[in-house]
């Protein structure tokens, strides 16, 4: 096998590792203000991601620095042709990063209040942006053949960016994405919290299947993709297992239905170039001569065996390391049977 | 103002943002991994925890800044690919992997253990959770080294050949991309001036508690500020120490690389022997020749060869030597940014270090630091300047450096208007400065309010060892986040 390929294959793994991580830690900061009524409530589902939420967002550099390391071309096409979406994305996860770790740091209920609101409005705001930029992935971008998108559009040049995410894959992928992280988000609570918080997470993820079924099967009529007939079916195992109280079974359900969509979106277009050899990763909706190939757009076979030396002796440690943070942090964190009020030992210890 | 003016100070002002937080989250991890390990020695012979206590408050500082270092880095990973496309393609063979590298090799340990740290107190065995803290302290070294490696490449270029059909650089030998000599010396010297940041930091912290007299004399607290005072000046005297040395060797290096970049420091226009070095100099812009000067002689020869009566090579001599290698063009950086910042570097720097040294004289032995009142009050507001004087000092370092290599972005390969996305319009740069103006600097205030408020709270007590862990149903809040 080409390394190429390998590495087409690990970039997409590092994606799929970043949506399925991020999607619950997305899921769970704005569902936190919908379930948790109380202060202490929303704190509990907070700190359900505290201790992995940062090593979960290092797989978008893992997936970013692969993407460019394997595939220049690649990288320098997305970015660019998807210039404003990009930054709006990374300055929500300024904000989102921030408001997480900063919420704990100082002990006031307004302080709190407002973490709380960036933190939701953020998470919100990134669910549905990632999943337009996923849609635009799968329409392509207005590339000419250099891979770079030239035409300025409307508002003095702002459109050019901007204008991919109004394509209806792109809204579409919008609408997907919230959902997804909704239900993939509330099977993660349900799994991590005790008491109310786990009852909410419950109902929520029975209460939301309908809807994600619904555009499960608009995507399936639009597309005719048999994966996405496969997550609507993992969708309704979710709903089940959660209406049964199989809470890992659900949430398993929902993460195996976002690793699938990822994987769908990132392969979209593989089978588009066959008739000339080429396996396309980038669209070009201008015609052929734009299309981003894995061929061409590979680093030096130099380059790429470095990194296959690099990533064989490093990733299985990361991987390792990961899954033993999450072991140490196992514990269930509770959220109390409905209280109103903190209570005095918990401000207490908040204070550390 | 052109596109690719606009885009260079995006990215200028996006970096040294980004490099505020970062040397602080280098030396602040290694600060408390130092402490917490003295703080397990001495209470493993029984002594009391005062270090412990100072850990704790150290790596509640040190949390607070990596995460904006970390949401701030990410743009950096971003950056290359959303303006720098061109440059993307030109470079990426060689800088791919070195930002893959350091994702991988570092990143991940970064982020992973030190959320281990923070959270695992209660839940790891003592050695295993210093450990953690320690793995922190290695991982942000590795990714100072490996992305240094890349800045050198730029500075520098090594092991590349160049593809003849697509005119791309390739990626030769890795270990000597990570040994370019720039690294060799850049690599201490930033790791220096990083130990320095928070030297400073912690410096003023104990400082500003003993001025204020919040504690008597006789207390613990009082005691552990004084250590921490002392320890934070001892780190800021030692960094400069380093940051001398290596910023010496780097200096000659970068002579022999970059020659124009050496005499851009100088303003030296015409190759001189035994050339001065101008401690303050006044010339009307566009005219070699200074009205005013105050100047050692032979010492800029001594900085860039070490010999005072060395021949350092001028700008207009440079700039014909170029033109005849490169083709015609104006291969001048922008003068009075390289002079000035390249003084304010070491001059601002220096001013550090003799604060650091005044520090342990004034509180040498047993003394304290007990002024008079009116005094202690007008020296209260300047300690809070004190922790940014090195970062000020690092920001000139990659102001000089950076805008001292133009009109090339990889020396002597790679232009930087070359390398600007094609087809980015201004109104996107405009849009995208803006926005990373305001969520930037809003994150700026509430740092410097969250830090504020950290250290205005004393020093902090060691949480109570967890009692027994609670069943997983029982319906005790947990909000410790």
């Amino acid at each position: 096998m080409e390394l190429s390929v390998l590495w087409f294959g690990i970039a997409v793994l590092a994606w799929v590792l970043f949506f399925v991580l991020e999607g619950f830690d997305f899921g769970v900061g704005f569902l936190g203000p919908l379930l948790g009524r109380t202060e202490a409530e929303r704190g509990a589902a907070v700190r359900t991601v505290g201790p992995v939420w940062d090593g979960n967002e290092v797989w978008l550099v893992a997936a970013i620095g692969v993407t460019f390391a394997a595939f220049p071309d690649w990288y320098a096409a997305l970015l660019s042709g998807l210039y404003l979406p990009m930054i709006a994305l990374l300055l929500l996860l300024a904000v989102r990063g921030v408001a997480i770790e900063f919420r704990g740091k100082h002990d006031t209920a307004r302080w709190r209040n407002r973490c709380d609101t960036a933190l939701a409005a953020s998470s919100l705001l990134l669910a549905g942006t990632w999943g337009a930029v996923l849609g635009v992935l799968v329409s392509g971008l207005a590339l000419s053949p250099g891979g770079e998108v030239h035409t300025a559009g409307w508002l003095g040049g702002l459109g050019r960016s901007l204008d991919p995410l109004f394509g209806p894959w792109a809204v579409l992928g919008g609408f997907a994405g919230v959902l997804l992280t909704t239900v993939h988000g509330a099977t993660f609570l349900a799994l991590r919290t005790t008491g109310v918080l786990r009852q909410r997470a419950r109902r929520l993820t029975v209460a939301t299947a309908p809807a994600l079924l619904v555009v499960a099967l608009a995507l399936f009529i639009a597309a005719g993709h048999a994966v996405v007939a496969a997550a609507a079916a993992l969708l309704a195992v979710a709903a089940v297992a959660a209406w049964r109280r199989a809470e890992a079974l659900a949430f398993a359900a929902t993460t195996l239905a976002v690793a699938g969509s990822v994987v769908a979106v990132f392969t979209a277009h593989l089978q588009t170039g066959a008739g000339t050899g080429a396996w396309v990763l980038l669209r070009s909706t201008l015609g052929p001569a734009g299309d981003v190939t894995l061929g061409a757009a590979a680093a030096s076979p130099a380059a790429l065996h470095l990194i296959t030396v690099a990533g064989v002796v490093v990733l299985p440690g990361v991987i390792a390391y990961q899954a033993w943070s999450y072991w140490v942090f196992r514990r269930r964190v509770a959220s109390g049977p409905g209280r109103r009020t903190a209570h005095p030992a918990a401000v207490g210890r908040a204070a550390r | 103002m052109t596109i690719e003016d606009l885009t260079r100070l995006q990215f200028a002002v996006t970096t040294l943002y980004h490099y505020l937080f970062v040397p602080l989250s280098i030396s602040l991890a290694l600060f408390t991994a130092l402490l917490q390990t003295a703080h397990l020695r001495r209470t493993r012979r029984g002594g009391d925890d005062t270090f412990g206590r100072l850990s704790l408050l150290v790596g509640k500082l040190l949390m607070t800044t990596f995460a904006v270092g970390v949401v701030t880095g990410l743009v950096q990973e971003f950056q290359f690919g959303l303006s720098w496309s061109s440059f993307a393609r030109f470079y990426g063979d060689v800088f791919g992997p070195t930002l893959a590298v350091e994702g991988m090799l570092a990143f991940f340990l970064e982020a992973t253990f030190l959320g281990l740290w923070w959270f695992g107190r209660d839940r790891l065995p003592a050695l295993v959770h210093l450990a953690t803290i320690w793995i922190v302290a290695v991982g942000t070294t590795i990714s100072a080294f490996v992305i240094l490696a890349a800045n050198s490449f730029m500075q520098n270029p090594v092991a590349y050949t160049i593809d003849a059909q697509t005119g791309r650089a390739r990626l030769g030998s890795f270990s000597e991309l990570l040994f370019n000599e720039v690294n060799l010396a850049a690599f201490p010297h930033t790791y220096a001036g990083a130990v320095m940041a928070g030297g400073a930091l912690v410096m003023a912290v104990g400082v500003w508690h003993l001025l204020r007299g919040d504690y008597a004399e006789d207390t613990r607290e009082f005691a552990a500020f004084r250590t921490l005072s002392r320890f934070g000046a001892w780190a800021t005297l030692t960094g400069g120490g380093l940051v001398a040395v290596s910023g010496d060797v780097l200096g000659k290096v970068i002579t022999q690389v970059q020659p124009m970049k050496m005499a851009a420091a100088e303003a030296l226009y015409r190759t001189t022997t035994g050339a001065p070095f101008s401690i303050f100099s006044y010339a009307p812009l566009g005219s070699d020749k200074p009205t005013f000067s105050l100047e050692v002689p032979g010492f800029l020869s001594f900085l860039a060869k070490g010999s005072f009566s060395a021949q350092v090579l001028g700008i207009k001599d440079l700039q014909d030597a170029y033109a005849a290698q490169f083709g015609p063009g104006d291969y001048v950086p922008f003068i009075p940014v390289a002079f000035w910042s390249f003084r304010l570097m070491i001059g601002v720097g220096m001013f550090a270090v003799l604060v650091a040294a005044a520090h342990l004289w004034v509180s040498r032995k047993s003394r304290v630091l007990r002024p008079d009142r009116r005094l202690a009050q007008g020296l209260l507001w300047s300690v809070g300047l004190l922790p940014l004087l090195p970062l000020a000092a690092n920001s000139f370092g990659w102001i000089f450096t950076e805008t001292a290599r133009q009109p090339w972005l990889v020396f002597g390969l790679f232009k930087t208007a070359d390398g600007v996305s094609p087809g980015l319009t201004f109104a996107e740069v405009a849009t995208s400065l803006a926005a990373f103006t305001v969520v930037y600097g809003t994150l700026a205030v509430v740092w410097v309010k969250l830090a504020f408020r950290l250290v205005r709270k004393g020093l902090p007590e060691m949480p109570a060892p967890a009692p027994a862990e609670p069943a997983a149903d029982d319906d005790e809040f947990v909000t410790t986040y």
